[in-house]
């Protein structure tokens, strides 16, 4: 392997560093008209009256639209690939702009000026009247008797779904144990660097172009197709460097909007930023879900059944609704297989901001409900909590029942064994109850019964997740390749670089598959739907996996055109060739032929042969694969203060065959510091009389900082994923799963406290031991 | 852009004055980083601004022949933390003023707008409190010094008349020479946040360690920042002990009157109030010289 | 309308405009200068992406009125390279691992050639709080530490 595996350099790291990399917002021209949204400020009624004379007469403004001006039809906005099944096809219940207001800051009306400043001065001019209605922030509160329907018609519920495998009953009939728990997560939000931004203009052909920083540019293209009422071929949609999505940007916010502003502009470039305010709260969230969970144990520790409901929260309207909660349900079973188990699941309708898909897709909270439910267990049961989940963990060769996704590739154990080994687990553990480690980073050691102020604990936590979305959604991808006259060659994929590195990824298995440095390999790195082939983009870890395995076939076709090309010229059998370091030799005996340089210079060339060769592929991959992993962390708890420190934390991965171990672990130190973030400070709060969001700017909104992170380590288990492009798994969104209920079971063995609710934050600490008497 | 309809430049102190006395609705603008935030929030519309900021007449630290220290209320966090007058002197100021935002903010945040601001979350406050910091205050009709206890009349509202402008910060002798401190803010996050509480204690001590003096200060415990009279008088002249510690922290919750916000419950600011006082006043006592039995 | 005319040297260059009163030096730098490695994640300090330096200093420049840049110097990411090759502590930050999706990225390497041109002795704990006012939400962080510490052994 002479690129796969090593710790190649990030194709786009040197403009990224120059500042010269080109984000939505680096690209916009000088005549770009600016929009802005006026945005309601109740969070649960209708609009009464709308003013917008005195907008529209200021000078400078260019336009000013509402509710009345858009088409009257819905649309769905979640990143999925679209379905012709109208059964399983996303609820459409938006419109461009709404006059009934279904969470603080919905979006009524729009203004178009010649400048941001006179946009925001149109918007203060916007006189508007409500009627109100009390919001509606809890599952009690959406399903109660009289509840006014945030939709009209759906009693606020979006969907509600379950399953039983096997007899749960008998199962349960026959357990020696029964646990029963509550947990609960809340709203968070992926704050990308880069706030949601597009630009939009109309060709002289009439053709709509949309400029956006997308995840997801092909589902753009259809999202904006349906909402405008337009043939999908009259859009184009274009992504260049994105400033990081977790999610939030698989999901259609804004272009739509931009595209409709355009046209009424009569084609004008117009662009739609919204603040940081505005994006916290209209772009996505995470789904806050409260979960019950009951489950099943022999006295040796076995688990029988297991059953989980949940309510998920989705806002006010459905985005990716049902499928996040539907997710964590399809999955829960994965990591701990049993004969018995069952799900039960309701989405409704809240009037907050908009809930869709967040690095996990409802796997953080579920593992954060599981995970923290089997250390309970355990400790009732007196029992060694990674004793417990080894008796019960998953084999290779376990085929899941509902999906029918097999386990080819099964680390879990060793990576178990890996954080307990790093973080020192026995030797802690032997210490004494709690834990009591020597004196580190110069703290004070403790007494051996954990008596004081100060408490140390350990705590670890699983996870397990697929690679990519089969069999629920279609898996399809892209990947053209182009010889260039030097023997380089050009990449183009549908796949969205967003951040995550995969450009680079996707050049080390071009450059291994035909046999050439990576530095041969040039990739287009924006996407655009009128050049870039059909890829569903970037989404559910899927990536590597998924437009990886195109992109090995695309170079796999290339390589044998190459070769069939060089027969031609030197007579020798294709299949007695091979390529390496860019060139071609005997397979046999390595030595050299010709270079790639001189084949490709001929190929484009000859005045008899001529024919440039290219490939260009799509792949439809059916299958599935489980990556797994655990998070180890060490807690000091200070319960004077209300304040944990995490000292230690351990994130170990099997993701398959590590395609390049830089990327992975920074990958995994960006996915921790926001599963730190999730399990203890970050949370969008919202005044319950109100439904007004509080918090919604990067200074109240507890983003970890710097200071606030520890020193994150990393290790990989690696195995070999037989479906996988090279072996390997899914990495993306996995390392942002299991640290939040690692944490909260370091602090239940610091303290003997359980939290069951997100973030264990001061204040819920506070809370905790004060009922507790720790205070 | 901000919604700035009129701006001018001010050369001076007495130049700023005058530019107030002509503008009725006219601010002065200093570090910016609190009156921009409120613009681009929406809570301060259309204003007329005056800036004084980087006016060199009133930044810069000095030591006077009576030893008073005298802090230009523009000088920046940043050039506070750094300087060796504030260093040598009180380095519970250069402590407090480190917890301010990030670096960004303290190279342009000036301990005038901090304190002018009226906030009771200021980091400053609680030391400057403790230290029963004075305050110049240039207007039109002369300059006034009163000291910074007396300057806050409720959130958001200090004693500065419109044509007012505070030009130093005075500490002096009496309040800082032989005293020792230490500032604790409470925040959720290590950077970038603004005080749950911020608690401040300066004290005293003989050879014997008996605590000479005593001054405890917080902020965001109640509407203003609050010094703890009764619980400072209680402590004075007593000999350090765990005991003592104790009894001051239940003394400091008696004088305090948090209120309960989304950032924070009263119940949770009451409780570090306690706490935190103890573990000031402890640290407080250590830095003094005093020893722990 | 109120404007002022400035002059300030931008990366070594003199630089002479007509600023609206109600720009921020963010809005200047970007709009009328051109320099687009300057980012914007929130307008009003929070995340430093915008971060440039100003007489030698890290600030935010969303929250700094561009009329008060008359006469100071003024550093961009775009004054960082020399003659199109990378500086230690871009190079470092590449090596490093330090850049995903690079939003942040100027404005770390702003912040941290302050903290390099400081001429002070850095431990890892002054490199952090150096560090504090910039946000990052891919990274953790970690390899942005590494960088700066790589840099500061390369000796930039
Ligand atoms: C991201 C961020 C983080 C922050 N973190 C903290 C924190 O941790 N702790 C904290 O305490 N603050 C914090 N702040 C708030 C702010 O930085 C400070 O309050 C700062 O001291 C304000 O000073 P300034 O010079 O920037 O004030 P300005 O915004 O210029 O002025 C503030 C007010 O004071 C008035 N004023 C200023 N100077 C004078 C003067 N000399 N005479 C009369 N009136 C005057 C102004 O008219 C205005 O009303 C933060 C701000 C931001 C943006
Ligand atoms: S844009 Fe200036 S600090 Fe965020
Ligand atoms: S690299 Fe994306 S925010 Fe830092």
């Amino acid at each position: 392997m002479q690129a796969i595996g090593k710790n190649v350099r990030r194709i786009d790291a040197v403009a990224k560093v120059r500042g010269q990399a080109k984000y939505v917002d680096d690209l916009t021209t000088k005549d770009v008209l600016v929009a802005k949204v006026f945005r309601s400020t109740i969070a649960n009624g209708w609009v009464k009256r709308i003013d917008t004379s005195k907008a529209a007469a200021l000078p400078g403004v260019e336009a000013v639209v509402t509710y009345e001006d858009v088409p009257k039809h819905t649309f769905p906005t979640a990143g999925h690939p679209y379905t012709k099944d109208p059964e399983h096809q996303d609820v459409a219940d938006r419109n461009l702009l709404t006059r009934r207001v279904r969470f603080y800051g919905d979006e009524i009306a729009a203004v178009v000026a010649v400048d941001e400043f006179t946009a925001e001065q149109a918007l203060k001019l916007i006189e508007v009247e409500y009627e109100e209605y009390e919001p509606i922030l809890t599952a009690e509160d959406a399903l109660k008797e009289g509840a006014v329907e945030i939709h009209q018609g759906t009693k606020n519920i979006i969907d509600h779904t379950g399953y039983e495998l096997g007899d749960v009953a008998a199962a349960f009939a026959g357990a020696d144990y029964i646990f029963e728990d509550e947990f609960k997560t809340s709203i968070v939000q992926h704050c990308q660097l880069e706030n949601h931004i597009s630009y939009a203009y109309v060709e002289s052909d009439g053709r709509i172009v949309i400029i956006t920083s997308t995840q997801i540019p092909h589902i753009v293209r259809r999202i904006a197709g349906q909402a405008l009422g337009v043939p999908w071929g009259k859009i184009r949609v274009i992504k260049p460097c994105v400033g990081g999505g977790f999610g939030s940007r698989q999901d259609v916010v804004q272009e739509p909007l931009n595209a409709f502003l355009s046209l009424t502009v009569h084609g004008r470039p117009v662009k739609l930023e919204y603040s940081r305010e505005e994006c916290m709260i209209a772009s996505r969230v995470r789904h806050a879900i409260d979960f019950k969970i009951k489950t099943g144990v022999k006295k040796d520790g076995t688990i029988v059944a297991r059953e989980l409901q949940a309510i998920s929260l989705n806002g006010g309207y459905a985005s990716h609704g049902h499928a996040v909660v539907s997710n964590a349900g399809a999955k829960f079973s994965h990591l701990y297989p049993y004969n018995a188990s069952k799900f039960d699941a309701t989405t409704v309708y809240t009037t907050a901001p908009v809930a869709g898909a967040m690095r996990g897709y409802g796997i953080p909270q579920v593992t954060f409900a599981v995970e923290s439910h089997l250390d309970d267990i355990a400790r009732s049961l007196g029992l060694d909590p990674i004793e417990f989940r080894l008796k019960n963990l998953v084999q290779q060769g376990y085929v899941d029942p509902l999906s029918g996704i097999r386990v080819d590739s099964c680390g879990i154990r060793e990576c178990i064994a890996r954080g307990k080994e790093l973080i020192r687990w026995d030797e802690k553990k032997a210490q004494g109850k709690g834990n009591t480690a020597p004196a580190e980073r110069g703290r004070p050691q403790l007494k051996k019964e954990q008596t004081g102020t100060v408490r140390r604990g350990l705590g670890m936590a699983c996870f397990s997740y697929t690679s990519g979305t089969h069999p629920v959604g279609l898996e399809i991808a892209g990947a053209r390749l182009v010889l260039n006259q030097d023997g380089s060659v050009q990449l183009q994929i549908g796949a969205a670089e967003i951040g995550q590195g995969s450009d680079t990824v996707f050049a080390q298995m071009t450059a291994e598959t035909i046999g050439i440095p990576v530095e041969m390999v040039h990739v287009l790195s924006t996407q655009d739907t009128d050049l870039t082939p059909f890829d569903t983009g970037a989404y559910a870890s899927r990536q590597t996996y998924i437009s990886g395995m195109a992109v090995v076939k695309a170079a796999e076709e290339i390589k044998a055109r190459v070769l069939n090309y060089a027969s031609g010229m030197t007579g020798i059998p294709a299949g007695s060739m091979d390529i390496i370091n860019a060139m071609l030799v005997h397979k046999h005996n390595g030595e050299q032929i010709i270079s790639l340089a001189d084949v490709a210079l001929d190929s484009y060339y000859d005045r008899d042969s001529a024919s440039p060769i290219t490939a260009d592929v799509s792949n439809n991959a059916r299958i599935n694969a489980l990556s797994f992993g655990c998070t180890f962390a060490e807690v000091e708890v200070d319960l004077a203060t209300c304040k944990v420190e995490v000292l230690k934390i351990y994130n170990v991965h099997d993701a398959g065959r590590i395609i390049n171990p830089q990327l992975a672990e920074a990958q995994i130190h960006g996915g921790v510091s926001m599963g730190l973030g999730y399990a203890l400070s970050e949370q969008l709060l919202f005044d319950p009389k109100t439904g007004k969001p509080l918090n919604n700017n990067l200074l109240d909104y507890k983003l970890p900082t710097v200071m606030d992170i520890p020193e994150i380590s990393t290790s990989f288990v690696e195995t070999y994923e037989p479906s996988g492009p090279y072996g390997c798994k899914s990495l993306g969104e996995t390392p942002a799963i299991s640290p939040a209920p690692a944490i909260r079971n370091a602090i239940l063995d610091a303290t003997g406290i359980k939290f069951n609710e997100l973030p264990i934050n001061p204040h819920s600490l506070f809370k905790k031991f004060k009922e507790a008497g720790l205070l | 852009m901000y919604n700035i309809t009129k701006y001018y430049e001010a050369h001076s102190v007495r130049e700023a004055i005058e530019l107030l006395q002509a503008n009725p609705k006219a601010r002065l603008i200093a570090g910016g980083s609190d009156l921009l935030i409120k613009m681009h929030q929406g809570k301060i519309e259309a204003a007329e601004l005056i800036s004084i900021h980087n006016l060199p007449e009133i930044s810069g630290i000095s030591l006077e022949p009576d030893g008073t220290i005298i802090i230009g209320a523009g000088t920046t966090f940043s050039q506070i933390a750094n300087h060796p007058v504030i260093k040598e002197h009180i380095p519970v100021l250069a402590e407090a003023v480190e917890t301010i935002g990030g670096p960004q903010v303290r190279n342009v945040g000036t301990i005038g707008g901090n304190i002018c601001n009226g906030s009771t979350s200021s980091d400053t406050a609680p030391t400057l409190f403790a230290s029963n910091a004075g305050l110049r205050i240039q207007g039109a009709s002369g300059t006034r010094v009163i000291e910074i206890t007396d300057f806050y009349q409720g959130p958001g509202r200090v004693d500065l008349q419109h044509d007012e402008v505070l030009t130093a910060v005075l500490l002096s002798t009496d309040n800082y020479r032989g005293f020792a401190g230490h500032y604790i803010k409470y925040s959720m996050r290590k950077a970038m946040d603004i005080a749950t509480l911020g608690c401040a204690v300066v004290c005293k001590i003989t050879v014997q360690a008996v605590i000479e003096d005593f001054r405890l200060a917080f902020g965001v415990a109640a509407p203003t920042p609050v010094r703890c009279r009764k619980t400072e008088t209680m402590v004075k002249g007593r000999t350090f002990s765990e005991e003592l510690l104790l009894e001051v922290g239940k003394s400091a919750v008696a004088e305090v009157n948090p209120r309960t916000s989304w950032r924070a419950s009263r119940e949770f600011r009451l409780h570090l109030v306690e706490e935190l006082s103890k573990r000031a006043f402890k640290q407080a006592f250590i830095r003094a010289g005093g020893k722990l039995q | 309308m109120m404007t002022k005319k400035i002059t300030m040297r931008v990366n070594g260059r003199e630089v002479v405009v007509e600023v609206d009163i109600r720009e921020s030096l963010l809005e200047v730098l970007r709009g009328r200068l051109n320099l687009k490695g300057v980012k914007k994640g929130c307008s009003v300090g929070e995340c430093g992406a915008c971060t440039v330096l100003i007489n030698g200093e890290p600030i935010d420049s969303c929250i700094y009125l561009a009329v008060w840049t008359d006469g100071k110097e003024i550093r961009t990411i775009e004054g960082e390279e020399t003659g199109g090759k990378l500086s230690k502590l871009q190079q470092a930050f590449v090596d490093e691992g330090a850049v995903q999706c690079g939003f942040c990225t100027p404005g770390f390497i702003m912040s941290a050639r302050a903290l390099l041109d400081s001429g002070k002795k850095l431990t890892r704990q002054d490199i952090i709080k150096g560090l504090s006012g910039n946000m990052c939400r891919c990274t953790g962080y970690q390899n942005i530490i590494r960088a700066v510490e790589r840099a500061i052994e390369d000796k930039v």
